[in-house]
Parts: C-alpha cells; sequence; structure tokens
C-alpha cells in the first residue's frame, strides 16, 4: 500500500465535485448501472416493470416503517438490527425500482418513482403499510412477511428476467437472515413469560387480518409465465415455516377474519389502508417540497 | 477464478503497484502518459511498432490496473482490500478504457459507491483517466469469496472470519427452520482462541457483520457472517 491509503478514500470524497449520493435530491447512482439491462423478447414489458415496482414498493415501504423504529428499540443492538434489516430491503427497494423503471422505458428512475408516485399508484401489498403499535407487531410482522418474502424470491431466482433473478439470488441470503431474526423473537416472546405470550399472541391477531392478501392472484404476474412466481404457490412454504415457528412459540395461529378487498381491489391494485397515506407523507414530503434540491 | 486472480496478483504489495504503474503505463490512445522511465524512450518507441509489443504492453498495462484495483481497501472494513473480500470480480480492457466489474455484498451495502469512488481515484491518480466501474449481481457475492489472505487479515485485525457458507441453509427440506440464526455453533475469539463464545447482536456496525463476546478474555470481537 502507498503512504496515503488511509486516506485515499476520504480524497477521493472531497476532490469529487459531484459528489452526491446520499439521499433523494443527490443523484444517487443507479443501483443496475453497468448491468445488462435489455428486456428479453417474448417476456411483457409492461408487466415486468409493474411487476418489479411491486415488488421494490413492497421493500421500500416496509424499510420506512422500520426506519421509524430506530431510536426507539428496546436496546441498541436490535435497533442496529432493524437498522441492517431496513438498509438490505432499501437496497433490495432501488434495485427493483431501477428495473421497474427501465422495463417500463419511459425515463423514470428509481427516485422517480419511490417519491413522485401517489398512493393509488403504489402497488405495495397493504401487510407493510400499519405502524407496528409495539415490539411483539414489529417481530410478528417481520416473521410473515420475511418468510413470505423469502418463499417468493426463491422462487425468482428462476426467473426468466436475468436481472430479477439476479436481485433474487442476493435477496434470498438476506432474507433468510431477517427471518431467523424475526423467529427467534417470536420464540422469546411467545415461550417467554405469560405477559409476553399474551402480547405477541395478540400481536398476532393484530397483522394476522393480512394475510391472506399476500396470496391472492395478482393479474400482472399473470402475465408473466417464466418471470414471475404465482403468489398461491407460495403459501404452503410460508404455512410450514409459521407453523413451525408459531408451535416453538407456543401460539396459536389466530384465526380472524381476513381484511377484505374493496371492491376486489387490495394493494397490489392501489388500493391500501389508511396508514399508507401517513407513510408517503413523511416518505416523500421532503423530496415533493423541493424537486430540485440537492445537498 | 477471477477473484482468486485477482486476489493473488495484489500480493506483491506496494513495489509490484509502483513498478506497475512506473513501467506499465506508458501512454495508449486513451490513458495519460505518466511515469515513463528515463532511459530508452526512443528504444521503447522504436519496438512500439510492432502489434505484439504493444499488446504485450497494453497486457502489462492491464496487470498494473488489476494490482491497483485490486489493492483498494474496503470502506468498511479497512484491514483489507477489495480482492480480499472477493469484491472484485475483473478487471478488463475495453476500447482502451479500464472497466473494473465489482459485486456487492449486500443489497443495500452503502460502501459499494465509496468503492467505486476510490477505484476511480486511485486508477486515475496512477494514469487510467478513463475508467468505468461495473456493478455484477449474479453470481450472488458470498463470504466463501474472502481470499484465505483476506481471513488471515481479518483474523489479525481482532474479526473472526466467517465460517463456510452453507447456501439456503435450512431454508427447504422436511424441517423448514433450523432457529440457530444461521449462525456456526462455534466461533473462535479472534483474540484469545477461545470458543466459549456467544453472538451478543445479530448485526454489527455494517451489514456484513455480527457482534459477539468472548467468555474467556471477555472481550468483544465482530464476526464477519458468512452468506
Amino acid at each position: 500500500m502507498t503512504d496515503d491509503d488511509d486516506f485515499a478514500a476520504y480524497q477521493s470524497l472531497a476532490e469529487e465535485t459531484e459528489d452526491h449520493r446520499w439521499a433523494f435530491g443527490t443523484g444517487f447512482s443507479d443501483p443496475l448501472e453497468g448491468i445488462d439491462t435489455a428486456v428479453s423478447a417474448g417476456v411483457d414489458a409492461e408487466a415486468l416493470a409493474a411487476y418489479c415496482a411491486a415488488l421494490g414498493d413492497d421493500a421500500l415501504i416496509y424499510s420506512h416503517r422500520l426506519q421509524q423504529w430506530v431510536t426507539r428499540m428496546p436496546e441498541l443492538e436490535e435497533e442496529t438490527a432493524l437498522a441492517n434489516i431496513a438498509l438490505d430491503l432499501l437496497g433490495q427497494a432501488r434495485m427493483l425500482l431501477s428495473r421497474a423503471g427501465q422495463a417500463e422505458g419511459a425515463g423514470r428512475d428509481e427516485d422517480r418513482l419511490a417519491f413522485f408516485r401517489t398512493e393509488g399508484e403504489f402497488r405495495n401489498v397493504r401487510l407493510v403499510e400499519p405502524a407496528d403499535a409495539d415490539f411483539a407487531e414489529l417481530a410478528g410482522r417481520l416473521l410473515i412477511f420475511s418468510a413470505w418474502r423469502l418463499a417468493l424470491f426463491a422462487e425468482l431466482t428462476g426467473s426468466a428476467d436475468p436481472v430479477l433473478a439476479a436481485i433474487a439470488g442476493k435477496a434470498v441470503k438476506e432474507l433468510t437472515y431477517h427471518r431467523d431474526y424475526a423467529s427467534l423473537w417470536v420464540i422469546r416472546l411467545g415461550d417467554g413469560t405469560a405477559l409476553s405470550h399474551a402480547r405477541m399472541q395478540a400481536a398476532l391477531a393484530v397483522i394476522w387480518p393480512l394475510f391472506d392478501e399476500l396470496f391472492r392472484a395478482d393479474a400482472v404476474a399473470a402475465r408473466l409465465p417464466g418471470v414471475a412466481a404465482d403468489p398461491a404457490g407460495l403459501r404452503a412454504e410460508v404455512d410450514g415455516v409459521l407453523d413451525a415457528v408459531l408451535g416453538a412459540a407456543t401460539l396459536d395461529r389466530p384465526d380472524g377474519a381476513p381484511l377484505a378487498a374493496v371492491a376486489g381491489q387490495a394493494g397490489r391494485e392501489g388500493v391500501h389502508t389508511e396508514a399508507m397515506g401517513y407513510v408517503l407523507a413523511e416518505l416523500q414530503s421532503v423530496a415533493r417540497s423541493y424537486p430540485d434540491a440537492t445537498w | 477464478m477471477v477473484t482468486r486472480g485477482s486476489g493473488d496478483s495484489v500480493t506483491g504489495g506496494p513495489e509490484m503497484v509502483t513498478r506497475g504503474v512506473g513501467d506499465g503505463v506508458t501512454g495508449g490512445p486513451e490513458m495519460v502518459t505518466r511515469g515513463v522511465g528515463d532511459g530508452g524512450a526512443d528504444g521503447l518507441k522504436a519496438a512500439r511498432e510492432t502489434d505484439e509489443l504493444e499488446r504485450a504492453r497494453e497486457a502489462e498495462k492491464l496487470e498494473a490496473a488489476r494490482e491497483i484495483a485490486g489493492a483498494v481497501p474496503d470502506p468498511e472494513l479497512p484491514m483489507v482490500t477489495l480482492a480480499d473480500l472477493g469484491i472484485l470480480r475483473r478487471v478488463t480492457a475495453e476500447d482502451g478504457r479500464v472497466v473494473v466489474t465489482i459485486t456487492p455484498t449486500y443489497s443495500g451495502c452503502p460502501a459499494l459507491l465509496e468503492m467505486a469512488h476510490d477505484l476511480r481515484y486511485r486508477l486515475a491518480r496512477a494514469g487510467f483517466a478513463d475508467v468505468i466501474v461495473r456493478t455484477e449481481l449474479a453470481p450472488a457475492w458470498s463470504s466463501d469469496q474472502i481470499t484465505s489472505e483476506g481471513r488471515a487479515k481479518l483474523h489479525a485485525a481482532g474479526l473472526a472470519p466467517p465460517h463456510p457458507s452453507r447456501p439456503n441453509a435450512g431454508r427447504r427440506g422436511p424441517v423448514p427452520l433450523p432457529l440457530t440464526m444461521a449462525l456456526p455453533q462455534f466461533v473462535a475469539c479472534p483474540r484469545c482462541g477461545s470458543l466459549d463464545t456467544e453472538r451478543t447482536a445479530a448485526f454489527g456496525p455494517t451489514a456484513c457483520t455480527a457482534l459477539f463476546r468472548c467468555g474467556t478474555c471477555r472481550e468483544p470481537f465482530e464476526y464477519v457472517k458468512d452468506i
């Protein structure tokens, strides 16, 4: 190494005049830069764009919800864990929204999609929208989300879209870790004290109405044979994982009725819960107030 | 393997890098001329007429670029280089430009951009003005790609290097969940070597580490997660 190796990284920061990288409006570089992003012949590009956007939206909105926990976690170690999980999901969201923008071909980048779409244009499942009322809800929602997303992305590693397959290939490693993390907390709380058990059970009852939506038929996925995963096909694996964790946690699977779709429309069709508007207000307000801002 | 190859090329250390820059980067269409040796300039010019020598020089230049790229330290784990970590996939030449291909460790890894900046900066300093940094997602990075030299450096710096990864450990099969946090059972303390260690946090200060504590010497340490 040369003498100033220790400082080279910082020098490169200081000397780069177009050094924009930290947040919205800073021209964060395209996370798929340098990757062959042509859409294969025979793939419905419009559907691929919508599909990637929906998977990106799931990660973006949930990442934001997890970030809201930072500074509010019971212990520093758990806060670090949550921040890291949120970061993984944000990375997935960036790649998926970038992929959506490329497939769409209308010149929208990840920032445009994240910060300048309205609520009805987001396609995330409703599970990721509500704020967690307590740590038990956080653990329960993270378990369900990561078990489902892991099953989904494991399927997508074989997607006919090479970019989606590559994104999924990275994500499954991360999601496996997230799912294990959530599982351990659900078990610790469920199989803990009478109070922690009761609160974990109550948290599951709150989340459960949003569970069935994860496996609803998806018109966009149906247009992408070989590229997308059939939501209904994921159910057996997710059920198996949840049964194993809930069993170890001495928790009962709630039997509450699923939250109905509105006129046949749910998150994937752009119909969201009341919580969604508040998430987007916080997520988008700076970008919308200062659309040309850089810092 | 490309990764292994680029890792090996770094083992020469500072002298190799310096020599590479001095002798190798002697111009070319898109590359800044810099550090040409004092003697033999006329001889070089004459020899340049032949394609074979030209190709040899290009190869030498590329090798110099490879060494520089491989020696870039990781922004989060500065005791190891990009080549040590297996993040540097390959260094190639395209139309007189140097193309450096790297891969992210984790999807949201914020260090990737620092690496790209640092790569461009160091290569520019050595005379490679036109550098393209490419990202490659597939095959996904695995901690198995950390070289043995990288593992030794991590250990020397007080970090426990990763155990072999177990792809999709426990995800499929009759028991869907091992409930072991996907961590190896025994992580040796990098300071005293004791196996009496416990994980104190599943995630450390960076996405790629977890926190441990040694029950023998009582020191906390980071474990580079196996993925």
